[in-house]
């Protein structure tokens, strides 16, 4: 039925087994939406938000699909600024990601701002002195990146592509874009930065606050360094699950090897700096504020020091240590285990830097704040996995995303025929 | 967003913020426009041998 525009060689599921899987990952979807727009139209109350938690589930959701995101930025940095050119095969798909995850973080911010028709309001009457503003900037103009990134990718549909101005803007796109590719590194260096840098400025909250260097807290430079060394963990985890939902392999193995050397490098040096930063904030910069290290991990029912065990060790120096080295880097369970942990571990990292910091108590009176999201939160909160898996599933089915696919799949049907 | 708004102020916040804002869009819509004017170029190009 849809044939003509399936990549040529590639195969592809029957058209109705695919609608079928769209429309139950779309019902998912229209959930979603529908807490969405009850969201819009009855406001805010929809929600569990309080005046503790004014950041929730959604800033957390929204930080760690910008951290997962960060491969798009740090794998399109290794391919077109520092020429490594195995990852042409996963840098594509790379960007898909990041767009959902981008995409993603846009619909959440436009549900969480409560009024979107004012969206515009953060550009027109903006605050020059909100790192906050900055991330909106640096957000929205980094999503313009990734759009131009993904377009040359449409392109190259086999129907579209007989067009042929869409032909040579599709390769004159492929030719300039370092250009685009270091914008967006720019342009990330800066949001991912600035959300960390709204935690360790809050100096009235001693368990996000820090020392840094000139206007910029340590928290900047973990936060984009975090997301730099995480995010190609994220995109060889979805590379996997779609390889596995398709019963095929999509990247060669040395493309995933190396890519996972270059994470587990950049986890294994992330990691040091984090449990540096951790010591020196409990050692001499909670203390100086009037706060042990155990005000902010005991007396509740949810954070103890498990938390910060599980970030650290199990989610950061357990993956950092499993990929670094080359005999467990490839052995393929090792390294799944490696990468999941690792998206766990930033995810963890950005729940405890949003949701943990508003939980503590601060005054002399006050108790620890628990808080549960509704079902309207979750349900926007799922409605990005399901608007990721449907756009995913499209970009697969209908563009040429894995130039390794033919080769990889005709070798395998080669072997298995042997 | 522009200095004909009623709120803006010629200080460094400014200059800053919306400087770096202008020149990541203009970067961007520089290189957009060069790679759809080049393509129209080409594809004029295409047909013109074509013609011949």
């Amino acid at each position: 039925m849809d044939s003509a525009l399936i990549p040529e060689g590639a195969k592809r599921c029957s058209f109705p087994k695919f609608a079928i899987g769209i429309a139950i990952v779309g019902a998912v979807l229209l959930w979603g939406v529908f807490a969405m727009f009850l969201c819009w139209f009855k406001g805010l109350n929809q929600t569990n938000m309080n005046d503790y938690y004014g950041f929730a589930l959604w800033i957390w959701a929204d930080l760690a699909v910008i951290a997962v995101g960060g491969g798009a930025f740090f794998t399109g940095l290794l391919r077109y600024i520092f020429n490594i050119d195995e990852l042409k095969n996963i840098i594509n798909f790379a960007v898909i990601i990041g767009f959902i995850c981008y995409s993603s973080a846009l619909l959440i911010l436009a549900i969480d701002i409560g009024q979107p028709l004012r969206g515009w309001f953060i550009f027109w009457h903006a605050n020059v002195h909100s790192m906050l503003t900055e991330v909106a900037f640096c957000l929205s103009c980094y999503f313009a990146v990734l759009t131009i990134e993904f377009i040359p990718n449409i392109l190259e549909n086999r129907q579209v592509s007989k067009v042929p101005f869409f032909h040579h803007l599709a390769h004159n796109m492929h030719g300039v874009m370092a250009v685009f590719a270091a914008t967006g590194a720019f342009l990330s260096f800066f949001h991912q930065g600035s959300l960390g840098g709204v935690a360790g400025v809050m100096f009235a909250r001693p368990f996000a606050v820090r020392e840094g260097l000139l206007i910029w807290p340590w928290t900047f430079f973990l936060f984009t360094w975090s997301a730099a060394a995480f995010g190609p963990c994220f995109t060889l985890l979805v590379t996997k699950i779609t390889e596995t939902v398709t019963g095929k392999k999509l990247v060669n193995d040395n493309v995933v090897h190396l890519l996972a050397k270059i994470s587990g490098w950049m986890i294994t040096t992330y990691i040091i700096a984090k449990i540096i930063d951790t010591i020196y904030w409990a050692m001499v910069t909670a203390p100086s504020l009037g706060f042990k290290l155990s005000h902010f991990y005991t007396n509740n029912s949810f954070y103890g020091y498990w938390i910060l065990i599980t970030e650290i060790v199990l989610c950061g120096v357990v993956p950092g240590a499993i990929l670094i080295t080359k005999s467990t880097r490839e052995n393929p369970t090792l390294r799944l285990i490696a990468i999941v942990l690792g998206v766990i571990g930033v995810c963890l990292n950005r729940w405890v830097m949003v949701l943990q910091i508003m939980a503590i108590p601060v005054m002399s009176f006050d108790t620890w704040a628990l808080y549960f999201p509704s079902w309207q939160e979750i349900a926007t909160t799922v409605l990005p996995v399901a608007y990721g898996i449907i756009l995913i599933s499209l970009t697969y089915r209908y563009l040429p995303v894995f130039p390794q696919e033919k080769e990889l799949n005709t070798v395998e049907q080669i072997t298995k025929t042997e | 967003m522009f200095p004909f708004n009623f709120e803006w102020i010629w200080d460094i916040g400014h200059a800053v913020f919306f400087g770096g804002l202008w020149y990541a869009i203009s970067i961007l819509g520089a290189g957009m426009t060069y790679c759809i004017l080049k393509a129209a170029y080409d594809t004029m190009k295409d047909k013109g041998e074509a013609h011949h």
